[in-house]
């Protein structure tokens, strides 16, 4: 049942490498993007680099996690990290990434102009494509000042995971672009024949877009655009830049996904252009995969034996005096290990429960399973008369001082903390005697049962959309992280993930 | 209720599946409702496991009781092209515009106008009457960008008003706001029993009330079923391995005795229950934190199949069941 892949990625070798200097980690929200860039960038600071991770958008409690109360636009120094490494984290501030470009590059006058127009003002604040913009940007400046080994960088939560690629681009573009061009300056274009209807069509659209947007607008455009342009080398260059450090062979992308339908549906989408984009891609990270260490007992098989203790309690219930199920029956089940999940448990199990009715009709006095079974049966004699299933069946029974009794002895037994409970014994539910008890385990090992079968039905599903990427894309090559089952809040959790992500699911079924 | 139904929540908790369910539940018994989408990943037509959908408004389900649904995927730079045309009968020249790339300038660029055109094309559907005077559409429920977009999504308008301070565009976002302000427009937050959903769950709600918003409920998804309760984890601790052993062998399991088959499952399902008592306990809290938000909650459970038409439409009468249509 398990769920190895026919590529691993190894992701130790990778933060090691001193060849690699960024890992970028991509996919669709709330697959754990933002705890597995924190995890990898930890993961390699404790094995002796110098790490920046650069973060988007973290929840407030991943940022607490690595001891920072709130992360800000300057790499800040992790503490607690363990060996000679170091760790630094940071979250992008995209007006104040803006706003420093514009300062870096132009006079304080002039960059006073361009902070102080509205349209600037808004497209720093955050509209489509500026905090991909500013993602790159920022990644170009700290990859610049060559203080780190590696830099992990998150992507934004984007509509699509694709924006990332594409917005830098489309920023870049319109700001260099030919549109812009003529907006500023359509008076260069009169004269040359050639251009004249070019010429008309642009005055009517300027004039289409002044009326659309207000000229205010426009004009505070144009203004932003011939103050930007003259100050520094285009936009497009810069994005342009970006974009081939993405490319170069010290960068990794990660693709992050979770074992679900969308979101490998998205990964698959990007893994497919990342390699159209010739971006080095190293593999798919797949979070929260679900294991078991029971693996070899099926879902079905799992329920038919759940089924079988309900309606043993049942039966039991129904006859006091029939304390055990026929013997020819519980013989059978308890001496060889008769099951293999290799065979079709499904055909199997039906056929055990429809026996069942017919093996505990005959009488079957012997009470040595019986008794075998009481010593340590008694043990779990917590009550569980709240339950609906007793309840129901609790009132053919007569009361029966015997049955008080017994849990006594058992309470003697076991010391269990539950079975001292009052409720027990002045709820006055009175319980049978060795089989009341008998019962409760019955139940609980039922509804650990019910709990395996629901694992297993998540794991098949998981494994089913998980084959099916394989199937699309069997040259990818993937790390499964199992899934923990709270959140992460500090450094050890942290720590937990990338072990885990290294590890490559610790939690396998022994097979 | 209100007759526009915004469903946001954090990414990977099912906003599309739940915005989805919702149109369909509210279609019940004869009414009409109109799905959008605004964010052009298709999620609506793989859902109802139909081809993409187009820039047109069709019809793609039928809902129990004679309703009906309707989808819509808005694609900004068409519905600018039509926007042009409603105000200045712009025809070729729109195609013209498009080549030079105004259009997708001012689609992807210009600040917030994207947003606008989303938001706008929802309102107007909302507004829509036919001939008879008879509203088009009973509800238009939308698949909205998730959380942390959401306010600024749709306050963009209020943005825009202030920056282009005159003109159509303006024009335009004043309305729209007049209607995501009203009780015509209720935002419904989606979210799962996790730690980290549920705090963008409260953030949510707080910006969307400082900006004026008006929120509906929470929904939350994927609700896991209660396979045991807090007796069952009791006992799953005090409870001896060698009679749960042997209980499993009494199911026909295999053997009891140490190495047997059913002696070595015992572990593993424990460390199962462990588990599970562990997300019990947080799943607990949480509801606790989202309880104390003081809004309308309702649960779906989790489809053990994973998610196809079948779920949805169990989905849906879930909804209704618990009165959210």
């Amino acid at each position: 049942m398990s769920l190895d892949p026919a590529r691993v990625l190894d992701v130790d070798p990778l933060l090691d490498d001193p060849q690699t200097r960024i890992v970028v980690c991509c996919g669709s929200g709330g697959v754990g993007k933002t705890t597995t860039a924190a995890a990898l960038g930890l993961r390699a600071a404790e094995r002796g680099r110098k790490v920046v991770v650069l973060t988007i958008d973290p929840a407030r409690r991943l940022a607490q996690s690595m001891g920072i109360d709130s992360l800000d636009n300057t790499p800040r120094r992790v503490k607690g990290i363990e060996g000679d490494g170091e760790l630094h984290a940071m979250m992008l501030d995209m007006k104040r990434t803006f706003d420093e470009i514009v300062e870096a590059h132009a006079d304080p006058e002039r960059a006073a102009v361009i902070l102080n127009n509205p349209f600037y003002q808004s497209l720093s604040a955050g509209f489509a494509g500026t905090q991909e913009y500013m993602a790159m940007e920022k990644l170009g400046q700290l990859r610049a000042r060559d203080e780190w080994d590696l830099i992990v960088v998150d992507t934004p939560p984007s509509r699509s995971a694709l924006d990332f690629l594409d917005a830098p681009k489309r920023l870049g573009s319109f700001l260099d672009g030919r549109l812009i061009r003529l907006l500023t300056a359509p008076a260069k274009l009169g004269g040359r024949a050639g251009m004249k209807f070019l010429n008309v069509g642009m005055s009517m659209m300027t004039g289409t877009l002044g009326k659309l947007l207000g000229g205010q607008l426009l004009k505070d455009v144009q203004t932003f655009v011939a103050a930007m342009d003259t100050t520094f080398g285009g936009f497009r260059t810069r994005a342009d830049a970006t974009y081939k450090l993405l490319q170069a062979p010290g960068t990794a992308f990660l693709v992050v996904a979770a074992p679900e339908r969308d979101a490998l549906r998205e990964a698959a989408y990007f893994v497919e252009r990342l390699a159209a984009e010739d971006m080095p891609f190293a593999g798919l990270v797949l979070n929260r995969v679900h294991g078991s260490g029971a693996a070899r007992l099926s879902a079905e098989r799992a329920l038919a034996a759940a089924e079988d203790l309900d309606s043993e309690a049942a039966e039991n219930l129904d006859d006091a005096r029939i304390v055990d199920q026929g013997d020819g029956k519980a013989g059978l089940r308890n001496s060889p290990d008769t099951y293999d999940s290799s065979e079709p448990s499904a055909s199997a199990a039906p056929a055990s429960e429809e026996g069942s009715p017919a093996a505990t009709d005959k009488p079957a006095p012997s009470r040595t399973a019986a008794t075998d079974g009481t010593t340590t049966d008694h043990t779990a004699a917590t009550d569980s008369t709240s339950r609906d299933r007793t309840d129901a069946q609790d009132t053919p029974d007569a009361p029966d001082t015997a049955g008080a009794h017994g849990t006594a002895d058992a309470q003697d037994e076991t010391d269990t903390a539950e079975a001292q409970d009052p409720t027990t014994t002045t709820a006055g539910e009175p319980r049978s005697d060795a089989e009341g008890t008998a019962r409760t385990v019955d139940q609980l090992t039922a509804g650990l049962l019910r709990l395996h079968a629901e694992r297993m039905q998540l794991l098949s599903r998981e494994q089913r959309t998980r084959d099916r990427f394989t199937a699309l894309h069997p040259e990818v090559a993937v790390a499964e992280v199992a899934a923990l089952p709270g959140d992460v809040h500090d450094l050890a959790g942290l720590r937990n993930i990338g072990d885990r992500l290294a590890a490559n699911r610790p939690e396998l079924p022994e097979s | 209720m209100s007759r526009l139904q915004v469903v946001s929540g954090k990414g990977g908790t099912g906003k599309t599946t739940v915005a989805a369910a919702l149109a369909l539940a509210l279609a019940t018994e004869g009414k009409r409702t109109l799905l959008v989408e605004v964010e052009g990943r298709q999620g609506i037509a793989q859902l109802f496991e139909t081809e993409a959908l187009p820039y047109e408004e069709r019809k793609i389900a039928v809902a129990p009781g004679g309703g009906e649904v309707f989808a819509l995927a808005i694609d900004p730079e068409l519905a600018l092209l039509d926007y042009l045309q409603m105000f200045y009968k712009l025809g070729g020249a729109g195609r013209a515009l498009k080549k030079l790339g105004a259009i997708d300038f001012a689609t992807t660029i210009a600040p917030g106008l994207r947003d606008v055109l989303l938001t706008g094309k929802a309102c107007e559907a909302v507004r829509r009457k036919d001939k008879s005077g008879r509203f088009t559409y009973d509800y238009v429920v939308m698949d909205a960008p998730p959380t942390g977009r959401i306010t600024r999504f749709l306050n963009v308008n209020d943005e825009v008003a202030g920056l282009a301070k005159i003109g159509p565009i303006h024009n335009q976002a004043q309305a729209v706001m007049r209607v995501l302000k009203s009780p015509e427009t209720a935002v419904h937050l989606v979210t799962l029993l996790e730690e980290m959903p549920v705090q963008e769950t409260a953030d949510g709600i707080a910006e969307l009330h400082a900006a004026n918003l008006p929120v509906g409920r929470i929904i939350v998804n994927m609700v896991r079923p209660q396979v045991l309760d807090a007796t069952d984890l009791e006992l799953t601790r005090a409870a001896p391995h060698t009679a749960i052993a042997r209980s499993l062998s009494a199911a026909g399991l295999g053997g009891a005795r140490r190495g047997g088959n059913a002696e070595r499952l015992v572990d593993p399902l424990l460390e199962q229950a462990e588990e599970y008592a562990e997300r019990y306990a947080l799943e607990h809290e949480q509801r606790g934190v989202l309880a104390e938000l003081g809004l309308p909650l309702h649960e779906l459970p989790l489809l053990a199949e994973g998610m196809d038409l079948a779920g949805l439409y169990e989905l849906a009468a879930q909804l209704r069941k618990q009165g959210m249509s």
